[in-house]
């Protein structure tokens, strides 16, 4: 999900700056052929979201959106730099849920703005051109969340190990990450919703130090 | 089972643990959403206060930003810009006329120059104050290769092989009607539409055909590459495609 999106989001950069008229993209020209492209590829972003969010192979991505969607003391501590080195975080650090957030909500405020911005002919054109600033700062704001992300990730050796081979060094996690390495070596996480192939989490696997990150 | 039990078996899902997140995700999604309807108040709010401080900055990062103010954004219909040197361009006038005519850059150079400042104003609702347009009014161009009288409009196509617009004799006749080949001072860049370009100052500016090639005088309104895909024919600012724009 994580690089089909990020697929989607380069491809959807790159012809929305052209569709701007940004400089350095205007030589892509091709106006019309651009714009459709830009239109349906848009509408495919919710699709890896959705069949995350529905299938079974889904079940990782359903907890970590459970964890996005609180906010504990944990985060609170993190947050302000003299109190960091107390907190114990989960599987995300807080900057990671607003990131995820921020993305998540994009993937609605997209599509939606992009049809109002697309069948102008149907919508008034007022709210084209509502639309059409929203899509805009969005865009701004989105490629500045992501920029960071990816700042991130490159300066982060272990997580950027993580979201290209799937599992964490242990160590790192208890260290980093010290309630959801408690969560994954406690044995009622395997009553839960999980089904068996997405949770290695047998003690053995976790003996040899390495820990399933989501998919 | 005291607190910290719960914390160990589900150590993220705490009871101290707030919905923020779920209300920052729907929150956001909703003022996005929400954007659509209250997006284009917003817009003239901001170009009312960034906007004003945009136009100052010398980098010119800021005209990068959706400001709607006195940001030209570059279309194109056709792969990258269509290019013409002032030495090979030249302008067809043809159709239902008594003597055709063929000009070339010099041609419309040494014909009666009209200047005007006037706005541009795009139909996606971003708007360029006080442009100063040279070139050749139209109505001069249609006097001197005459028109007959069974004429009732004219079709305009660009040299990148696929533009094309439209406008009736009527609009055509307006003195604010310009083939046009100074912008802002210079003559016009080939991304402005250059070297020569159509500006139809009352209409959004779709109308304003770049990169002119041909001008055919033909008994009825053919409609422009716009127009085929559910714009305006008849485009004038603020009283077409259910705007309402400031007219120009």
């Amino acid at each position: 999900m994580h690089w089909s999106n990020a697929v989607l989001f380069i491809f959807l950069t790159i012809t929305g700056f052209s569709l701007y008229g940004a400089p350095g993209f205007r030589w892509i020209g091709y106006r019309g052929t651009v714009k459709d492209l830009h239109l349906w590829v848009g509408y495919a972003l919710p699709f890896p979201v959705l069949f995350a969010i529905l299938t079974r192979a889904g079940a990782q991505f359903r907890k970590d959106c459970k964890r996005f969607a609180r906010w504990t003391v944990d985060d609170s501590r993190w947050w302000r730099k003299r109190t960091r080195p107390s907190a114990k975080l989960g599987k995300f650090n807080p900057g990671q849920k607003l990131n995820a957030i921020y993305i998540g909500a994009c993937i609605i405020v997209f599509p939606v703005t992009g049809t109002a911005m697309r069948w102008a002919n149907v919508f008034p054109l007022w709210m084209r051109r509502g639309a059409d600033f929203t899509h805009s700062w969005f865009a701004i704001f989105l490629l500045a969340v992501i920029l960071g992300h990816i700042l991130m990730a490159i300066t982060r050796p272990e997580p950027m190990r993580a979201i290209l081979r799937g599992t964490v060094d242990a160590k790192w996690a208890q260290h980093e990450h010290p309630r959801w390495h408690a969560e994954m070596t406690t044995a009622s996480h395997r009553r839960d919703s999980d089904p068996p192939q997405s949770a290695p989490t047998d003690p053995e696997k976790i003996g040899s130090g390495e820990i399933a990150h989501s998919s | 089972m005291n607190q910290d039990a719960i914390e160990a078996l589900e150590p993220e899902f705490n009871q101290n643990a707030k919905p923020y997140g779920r209300r920052a995700f729907l929150g956001i999604a909703a003022l996005g959403s929400l954007g659509v309807v209250l997006g284009n108040r917003q817009a003239t709010a901001v170009k009312a206060t960034i906007g004003k401080v945009a136009i100052k900055d010398p980098t010119g990062i800021a005209k990068l930003l959706p400001i709607n103010d006195d940001r030209w954004t570059i279309f194109t219909v056709t792969g990258g810009y269509p290019k013409r040197s002032k030495a090979d361009y030249q302008l067809k006038i043809s159709g239902l006329v008594d003597r055709p005519l063929t000009l070339s850059y010099n041609d419309l150079l040494q014909r009666k120059a009209t200047s005007m400042t006037k706005d541009f104003q795009c139909v996606t609702g971003w708007r360029v104050d006080d442009v100063p347009w040279v070139g050749v009014l139209l109505r001069d161009l249609l006097d001197e290769v005459g028109v007959q009288s069974s004429a009732t409009a004219l079709r305009f196509t660009s040299f990148d092989g696929e533009y094309t617009e439209s406008l009736t004799l009527e609009q055509a006749y307006r003195p604010d009607m310009l083939v046009a080949y100074q912008l802002l001072g210079r003559d016009i860049t080939t991304a402005h539409g250059g070297p020569v370009r159509l500006y139809a100052a009352p209409m959004y500016g779709y109308k304003s055909i770049k990169w002119l090639e041909t001008i055919e005088v033909v008994d009825k309104v053919i409609p422009g590459y716009w127009e085929e895909r559910g714009y305006d024919i008849d485009a004038w600012v603020g009283g077409s495609n259910g705007l309402s724009d400031d007219p120009i």
